[in-house]
């Protein structure tokens, strides 16, 4: 593994990468928890990640790894603990806001915008970006050819960057499956994101395809410079692509470290497992 | 000659139904909910422009624009107030509370205006049409509510088609949480619609006391439910669907009054509702939605 050389142990049991120490954390979850009735679906989880870190959550099913998704990007509000977003508290705000405050997302089951084209999803992810008052759009100003252009020249490239620039114009409910998925990647990406939380990326995939995906992870952390938290099965991509990994079950952390400490520690084999 | 006499005056009043339809359906497409009250915000509107002109004395255009500009305001309140608050909820609920806001305008206009009707003097000042010597007469009113249908619905196919808020609206529409994620502030744009829906509301109130003079607290109910089934006719959520389904239900309408009977016009054109529904559930120029297994 290269990549446990450039690991350096901090004091809070977690890892950064070399060039992220001294920067402040993109993400600091402090004692996240949240109970839905009487049941506790997430309790005391605590992560930091780095500015370019690719961090994996990873446990059995129903252990809660998309409900801390739901609570790292404002779809629900937790119980307790807080989440900080480079330092900002995320409580209280909007989905739209957590995601304007730099978290972006794809979803476990593909959630495009199915009957609009490629090149459109990833521009509705530009909302923001994209600077152009109703008047000159609907009068067809010049400000808005170029504010148009630029959003489509940006839009176009991302699209390259996934190798999608061929698809731009279809319906993105039209499009094969793996093609979906990474079509989710570009338009999380168009909206600026800070970190990128990947809900099962490889989930369909096959082997191939899972390989092209690791090489577009690392692709897109060192392109933007971004942190990347995915939520992943498939132990190879998550032991070959993320520095660090948390273990989830029954809504706890159960274990913390590098791909090799998570696979010899016996508290994780057990949750996978079973007791031998 | 009579024929073509009634098949304008029907494409006419569709057009109507079209502009009210188009504020069914957008509303119904982006807010996923059945606006009951947007028959009233076309009252409203009307009596808006009425007060304008005749107790303020000002230009009907004048007034044309302080009703849309007041109902765009009301539609984002009631919005807010009525129907924000239950996102989320069930939409029985949303129904509901959207009947009561329509009994809450009409009850509000009728403590403010009074039930007498209103004697409405049309905003369009153009000579009569006369073609084939008379024979035909094709008046301002039904000229400019035809325009006014087309030229709305061409600039509402190019803003949610090319402009950056009605992408929004279109990614609310398919998946509102997904849209919330990808950082498209849902609410404001739930707002937005209504505003549009609202605005084109008080032009069609103010169309239709053009064409029909006389005004009163229930006057948008009746054309509220024809144009709720024009959207459905043709096919709700479309745009293009609400234009076809208002100008459809305009000329059956229309031509049943003139050829069959005045009392049962309205049950031919649910008949006409229901039998396309039958064949096509999603109405004429409608989604079919295809749930992928």
């Amino acid at each position: 593994m290269g990549n446990k050389k450039r690991l350096v142990e901090i004091p809070s049991n977690t890892f950064l990468r070399e060039e992220d120490l001294g920067k402040p954390p993109v993400l600091d979850v402090r004692n996240l928890g949240i109970d839905f009735g009487g049941l506790t679906a997430v309790d005391e989880f605590n992560i930091t990640i780095g500015q370019t870190e690719i961090a994996g959550l990873i446990g059995p099913n129903g252990a809660g790894k998309t409900t801390i998704f739901n609570l790292l990007t404002g779809v629900y509000q937790p119980t307790r603990g807080c989440v900080l977003v480079k330092g900002v508290d995320i409580k209280g705000k909007s989905a739209a806001h957590v995601n304007r405050m730099g978290v972006a997302r794809t979803f476990q089951n593909i959630r495009l915008f199915s009957q609009m084209s490629a090149l459109d999803n990833v521009k509705v992810g530009m909302h923001h970006d994209i600077r152009c008052s109703f008047v000159s759009s609907m009068l067809h100003l010049p400000g808005f050819y170029k504010e148009e252009e630029k959003a489509n020249e940006k839009a176009m490239q991302l699209l390259e960057f996934m190798g999608l620039s061929e698809v731009a114009e279809m319906p993105a409910g039209s499009l094969p499956y793996g093609i979906q998925r990474r079509l989710e990647i570009v338009r999380a990406l168009a909206t600026k994101p800070s970190v990128l939380l990947l809900d099962e990326p490889a989930a369909g995939m096959n082997p191939s395809e899972t390989a092209e995906l690791m090489e577009q992870i690392r692709r897109i952390r060192d392109t933007f410079h971004i942190a990347i938290l995915l939520i992943e099965h498939d132990m190879n991509l998550v032991m070959g692509v993320c520095e660090t990994i948390a273990v989830v079950n029954y809504g706890k952390i159960i274990a913390k470290g590098t791909p090799d400490q998570i696979q010899n520690n016996p508290d994780v084999i057990e949750a996978y497992l079973g007791k031998g | 000659m009579n024929f073509l006499q009634y098949l304008i005056n029907g494409i006419s009043i569709g057009s109507v139904y079209a502009i009210i339809a188009l504020g069914y359906t957008m509303v119904y497409g982006i807010a996923k909910m059945l606006n009951f009250a947007h028959g009233d915000v076309i009252m409203i509107g009307a009596y808006m422009s009425y007060c304008a002109t005749n107790y303020l004395g000002l230009h009907p255009l004048v007034g044309l624009v302080i009703a849309m500009a007041v109902c765009t305001f009301l539609g984002i309140t009631i919005e807010a107030l009525a129907y924000r608050p239950l996102r989320g909820v069930p939409s029985l609920a949303v129904l509901i509370t959207a009947i009561g806001v329509s009994y809450f305008l009409q009850n509000a206009a009728q403590l403010i205006w009074g039930s007498a009707p209103k004697n409405y003097t049309s905003i369009v000042s153009m000579e009569p049409l006369k073609i084939f010597g008379g024979g035909l007469v094709i008046t301002g009113e039904v000229l400019i509510t035809i325009a006014a249908s087309i030229v709305i619905m061409l600039a509402l196919t190019l803003f949610t088609g090319k402009t950056k808020m009605g992408k929004a609206m279109r990614a609310v529409s398919e998946d509102r949480d997904a849209a919330q994620l990808m950082g498209i502030p849902v609410n404001r744009t739930i707002s937005a619609t209504f505003a549009i829906g609202s605005a084109l509301a008080a032009l069609a109130g103010v169309l239709l006391c053009s064409t029909v003079p006389t005004l009163m607290p229930t006057t948008g109910s009746m054309p509220g439910i024809r144009a709720f089934t024009a959207a459905v006719l043709g096919g709700i959520g479309s745009i293009p669907g609400a234009m076809l389904g208002g100008i459809l239900l305009g000329i059956i309408e229309t031509l049943s009054k003139a050829y069959l009977s005045t009392q049962f016009s309205d049950a031919i054109v649910f008949t006409v509702l229901i039998l396309v529904l039958l064949v096509k559930p999603s109405g004429l120029l409608g989604k079919t939605v295809q749930e992928k297994v």
